[in-house]
């Protein structure tokens, strides 16, 4: 479904330049789920952004569903894939209604029938029609968090990038959102690529993850590996104590 | 011995929708030990830590039986004698460095601020004892870190610095509200171990903030879990994975576990009666 080669991201120039994220490979399978874990500052979320076009600097090759992107990104690779951000605080536009946060979407990926869809997004993310009219300052933020899934289900997106989806929240409100995400990809068939600093999450959620540090990807494995402690490289086994 | 004596702590604010209680009749003392608050946002953990400090500001309105410290009552102190209170006996870390320290000013400055405050020392001196903090919360190459300002530090090192200049006066009670959550897995150990080490040397008494169960029990002696403002259990932090609570059983029951894999995670069902029974003494 999704296929990185050698992805190289950096900022900056000349004797600025910082590279974020250094040869990285990895293969996600259609309805898989895929972590990415390693301490802030290793690059896993510059991975994600990178894919999804929010960085510019980047060379590499990146494919989804089979086909390769480029730096521009054409409409239909924005209906295959869509981006779940770490702080729901930040990531919804504080004047604009959940009406009119997720109508706005719709609108722009050309659907017509916006008013049942809204009301059919709310209902998947497990949110009351009470809460269409209602600003982010009246949701909270667990609630916030189901806006954010519902906005980027809206074009019927085949991957989903999370980028620390539950990191800001409580437990008990973090149990709920990842059961709903869990539910999601069932129902929907979507492949995830999920970036947490925080193991238990993502043995919880992926089959397989790739460990990050220093901006470069020091190993992949199975769940089952790390739950076995089998993990190979020094670092995955330091993650993996600190976490116990 | 006790330290620290709550009884019946309430925090209220007024709304437009009337006075809203954030934290309702809590009772608790801190003798020199490690004392945990744990909760959801919301639950009135900060504003407990927050209380004791005198720092709620109106139109908030504090009010209690007794917060007494060595069995002074801090309620009857005047502004200007809570000053000496602060830092000099009860020193708070607060949850984010990157909103704590002041941006335009050097590490060095503030950390020298901090403690010429609180005493007569000379310039020099200030210097020399800001060295030797930071050396205790373990910041190699202290002079360069001394010329930096805030945003050349990593949020390890930034908090590192926070505790140090919370330690310089050499308080008898450290609030630490969420010290850690800001900080990557790696490092938390790493600060948890120097405010670990710490308490045990000075025989400091500790409130440990925080939402996080499992660092909890690894880390303190006694937990506090809160609930909507009150108090629901009171347990020492080994026995904690025993506890008897429906909502303390409920927020262990929603982690993940990383060796025990579930298909649902639990969800917590919140039971309108947890709010409405009377706040449990963490008072010994």
């Amino acid at each position: 479904m999704l296929k990185i080669e050698n992805l190289n991201v950096w900022f900056g120039s000349g004797r600025d330049r910082v590279n974020a994220v250094q040869n990285a490979n990895f293969a996600v399978k259609s309805g898989a789920s895929f972590g990415l874990v390693g301490e802030s500052g290793s690059g896993k979320s510059t991975i994600l952004r990178a894919i999804m076009g929010l960085t510019k600097n980047w060379s590499g090759k990146v494919y989804v569903d089979g086909t390769q992107t480029s730096i521009k990104k054409h409409n239909s690779f924005y209906k295959t894939v869509q981006m779940v951000f770490q702080d729901p605080y930040a990531s919804l536009h504080p004047r604009h209604s959940v009406d009119q946060v997720l109508g706005e979407t719709l609108y722009l990926h050309g659907f017509q029938d916006i008013d049942a869809r809204v009301v059919h997004l709310l209902d998947d993310v497990g949110l009351e029609a009470k809460f269409r009219f209602r600003y982010p300052h009246q949701l909270s933020g667990g609630q916030r968090q189901r806006v954010a899934i519902a906005r980027a289900l809206a074009p019927e997106p085949k991957v989903l990038l999370l980028d620390e989806p539950t990191s800001a929240l409580d437990v008990s409100v973090q149990a709920e959102i990842l059961n709903l995400l869990s539910d999601l990809r069932s129902r929907n068939s979507l492949t995830y690529i999920m970036v947490s600093h925080d193991l238990a999450v993502v043995s919880h959620m992926c089959e397989s993850l790739a460990v990050m540090k220093d901006s470069e990807i020091v190993e992949i494995m199975d769940v089952s590996t790390l739950r076995n402690s089998k993990a190979c490289h020094p670092y995955s086994q330091q993650l993996l104590l600190a976490s116990i | 011995m006790t330290l620290l004596d709550v009884k019946d702590l309430w925090v209220k604010f007024p709304t437009h929708q009337g006075l809203f209680e954030a934290v309702r009749g809590v009772s608790f003392t801190l003798g020199r030990e490690r004392l945990a608050i744990v909760g959801e946002s919301g639950s009135g953990k900060s504003m407990t830590g927050r209380a004791i400090l005198r720092l709620i500001r109106p139109p908030g309105v504090v009010t209690a039986d007794r917060i007494s410290l060595e069995g002074v009552n801090l309620l009857h102190k005047t502004e200007r004698e809570m000053r000496d209170v602060r830092g000099q006996k009860i020193s708070m870390v607060m949850q984010d460095p990157k909103f704590s320290l002041n941006p335009v000013m050097t590490i060095g400055q503030q950390i020298i601020e901090a403690y010429r405050l609180h005493s007569n020392a000379t310039k020099s001196e200030a210097y020399e004892k800001s060295i030797e903090m930071l050396e205790a919360v373990s910041i190699r190459d202290q002079k360069r870190v001394m010329r930096a300002y805030p945003h050349e530090m990593s949020g390890g090192m930034g908090q590192r610095i926070m505790i140090a200049m919370m330690l310089i006066p050499d308080p008898e009670i450290l609030i630490a509200d969420e010290p850690t959550s800001a900080l990557d897995v790696s490092v938390q150990r790493q600060v948890l171990s120097i405010i670990d080490s710490l308490v045990k040397e000075r025989g400091m008494g500790l409130i440990f903030i925080s939402h996080d169960l499992n660092l909890v029990t690894d880390f303190c002696d006694r937990v506090l879990i809160m609930y909507a403002g009150r108090i629901v259990e009171v347990c020492d932090a080994k026995n904690l994975h025993k506890a008897k609570h429906p909502y303390t059983q409920g927020l262990l029951n929603s982690l993940p576990k990383l060796h025990d894999p579930q298909k649902r995670l639990e969800v917590l069902n919140r039971d309108p009666a947890w709010s409405t029974v009377a706040s449990i003494s963490g008072r010994i």
